[in-house]
Formats: structure tokens, C-alpha cells, sequence
């Protein structure tokens, strides 16, 4: 189950600890795994890391001409793009009435505009080879929507209107487009919250605490799989029951 | 026939998998030939491959027929 061997792999957001645990998840099972990210250095760690099947193609995706370099660079490296993981996004948080136009921008330029041009520049081969897997990584307030939030949750919900009409369109041709949609996830940010803090939003998801890195990694390979193959325009929710959607 | 018409017909038949005596000049891909607009999408990059032409989108999108195709082709490496 779940062999990738021989499938070529781009996670963006490599260096962060979803993209890393979904670059070790896809690479563990054989793929070759090109890691994006702003961050050289750590991406080159990953990379180390993982071993030869790993390569290191960093861009700044709020820059469109890097955004346009990263996938004929991730098939320089790997020979070809069989799965697109559109992991990256940032947050520039703060309520509506306070939200600034450079905010709004610089959050749907990357979160979603960069991950509809990558997902275009992949489907030429994959359209070719009748194969392919576009996987975002949304998130539960694309859904439920969050105070102070709204250019984030703008950005996610457009991905997950972006993959479903994505997928009808391209699902005769063997290709799958679909999200997974992370509840809160353990990271460095939500372990420097304080102990009382953590207690209460445990108390909102019926599992009891936050999830992993590793749980969104495995959603995002099931995805990947060929096991999943008739899965398509889909979101997968990981959140411990936090929203049932 | 031109060579180029050769070729051309020849990737329409294999792509759209149609009998070949239904690819005339005047055929259209979508009225007469079954193909959605997915399927004209592939063909234009079929052309592309095997010709090494640039089609660009706004010339795609007026090649509706064989003879679009054969004419296009044959001017872009005329």
C-alpha cells in the first residue's frame, strides 16, 4: 500500500514542520522528494537528512518569477512533477477593520495564486503521463472561518474551490486534486503557549489534543497514493473531531 | 497530402481514436470528431511536440478543424 516508488515529488513549504513531515512521509515510501522553501539552509538539512532521492529547489513564492522558475526547476532536478504538494502559506493576522491591502495581497499571492500557477505548470506532463496528484494544504478555517483571519481564511477557502474545479476538469486524464485541511497542529508556535491556554483549546476538540505534523503527513500521502485514485475534489479533514464537515 | 496533413491526421486518429476515413479536412474536432475541450487542449500540445511549433493560446483557440491545424502548422514552418 502506498508505494511511491518512482514518483517525483514537490512539497513547497519544506521547511517548516508540516512540509518536512510531508517530505519524509512521501520519501519514505520511495518517492523523490524536490524541497521548496524560503529557507536554503534548512531546506538543505531536510535534504541531507533524507538521503540522494532528495533535492533542494528553494523559491520565494510571493515573487512571480521565482514562483515561474520553481517547477521547470523541480523537473531539472527529479526529471518530472507526478505529485504537487502546495504546502507554503503565510499569516499576516489582524481584524478586518485593521487589515491592510498589502496584508490581504501578500497573503492570497502566496497561499493561493502561487499554488494555482504551480499546479498549471505541472499539468502539461502529468496530462501526458495520466497521472498526477495536486495536493493543498488548506486549512479547517477555510471552512468555519476565524476572527482575524479573513485574508487567511479567503485563501484557504479559495483552494479548496480552486482544487474542486481543478479536479472535474482534469479527472478523465488519471490526475486527482484535492486539499487536506489541518485543525491545530502541535508547533513551535502553539507549545509557547501557556499551559492554561493549551487546557482550553483542548477542551474544544472532542480527541483531546492538538495533532501532529505526522497526522496532516499521512493524510497528504494517502492522497498521493495510487490507492487513492478515485478520490478526487476532495478535503480531507485532520482535526480531532474539532469540526465534523 | 501534404505531409503535414499526414501527420496531423495521424495524431488526431490516434488521439481521439476515430477511423481514420472520418478525419477530413473540414472535420471538426468537437462537432464531428467527439472531442471535449480538454481533448482539443491535448491535441494542440500533440502538434506542438511533433512539429516543434509554439502554438500560443489565442491561435489554439481558432483551431477548430484539420485544415486549421494543417494551415497553422504549415505556416508557422513555412
Amino acid at each position: 500500500m502506498f508505494d511511491l516508488n518512482g514518483k517525483c515529488a514537490l512539497v513547497t513549504g519544506a521547511s517548516g514542520g508540516i512540509g518536512g513531515a510531508v517530505a519524509r512521509a512521501l520519501y519514505a515510501r520511495g518517492a523523490k522528494v524536490a524541497l521548496s522553501g524560503t529557507r536554503r539552509e534548512a531546506l538543505e538539512a531536510l535534504a541531507a537528512e533524507l538521503g540522494d532521492r532528495a533535492f533542494v529547489t528553494p523559491a520565494n513564492l510571493s515573487d512571480a518569477e521565482s514562483v515561474a522558475a520553481l517547477i521547470p526547476a523541480a523537473e531539472a532536478a527529479m526529471g518530472q512533477v507526478d505529485i504537487l504538494v502546495n504546502n507554503a502559506g503565510l499569516t499576516r493576522d489582524t481584524l478586518a477593520m485593521r487589515l491592510k491591502d498589502e496584508d490581504w495581497d501578500a497573503v492570497i499571492r502566496v497561499n493561493l495564486t502561487s499554488s494555482f500557477q504551480l499546479a498549471r505548470a505541472c499539468l502539461k506532463g502529468m496530462m501526458k503521463r495520466r497521472f498526477g496528484r495536486i495536493i493543498s494544504v488548506t486549512s479547517i478555517v477555510g471552512v468555519t472561518g476565524n476572527p482575524g483571519q479573513t485574508n487567511y481564511a479567503a485563501s484557504k477557502a479559495g483552494l479548496i474551490g480552486m482544487s474542486k474545479s481543478l479536479a472535474a476538469e482534469v479527472a478523465s486524464r488519471g490526475i486527482t486534486v484535492n486539499c487536506v485541511a489541518p485543525g491545530f497542529i502541535a508547533t513551535a508556535m502553539t507549545d509557547a503557549l501557556p499551559d492554561a491556554q493549551k487546557e482550553k483549546l483542548n477542551a474544544g476538540i472532542p480527541m483531546g489534543r492538538m495533532g501532529s505534523s505526522e497526522d496532516i503527513a499521512a493524510a497528504v500521502l494517502y492522497l498521493a497514493s495510487a490507492e487513492a485514485g478515485y478520490v478526487t475534489g476532495q478535503t480531507l479533514h485532520v482535526n480531532g473531531g474539532m469540526a465534523m464537515i | 497530402m501534404s505531409n503535414v496533413a499526414e501527420r496531423v491526421k495521424k495524431i488526431v486518429v490516434e488521439h481521439l481514436g476515430v477511423e481514420a476515413d472520418k478525419v477530413t479536412d473540414t472535420a471538426s474536432f468537437i462537432d464531428d470528431l467527439g472531442a471535449d475541450s480538454l481533448d482539443t487542449v491535448e491535441l494542440v500540445m500533440a502538434f506542438e511536440e511533433e512539429f516543434s511549433v509554439e502554438i500560443p493560446d489565442d491561435a489554439a483557440e481558432k483551431i477548430l478543424t484539420v485544415k486549421d491545424a494543417i494551415e497553422f502548422i504549415e505556416k508557422a514552418n513555412g
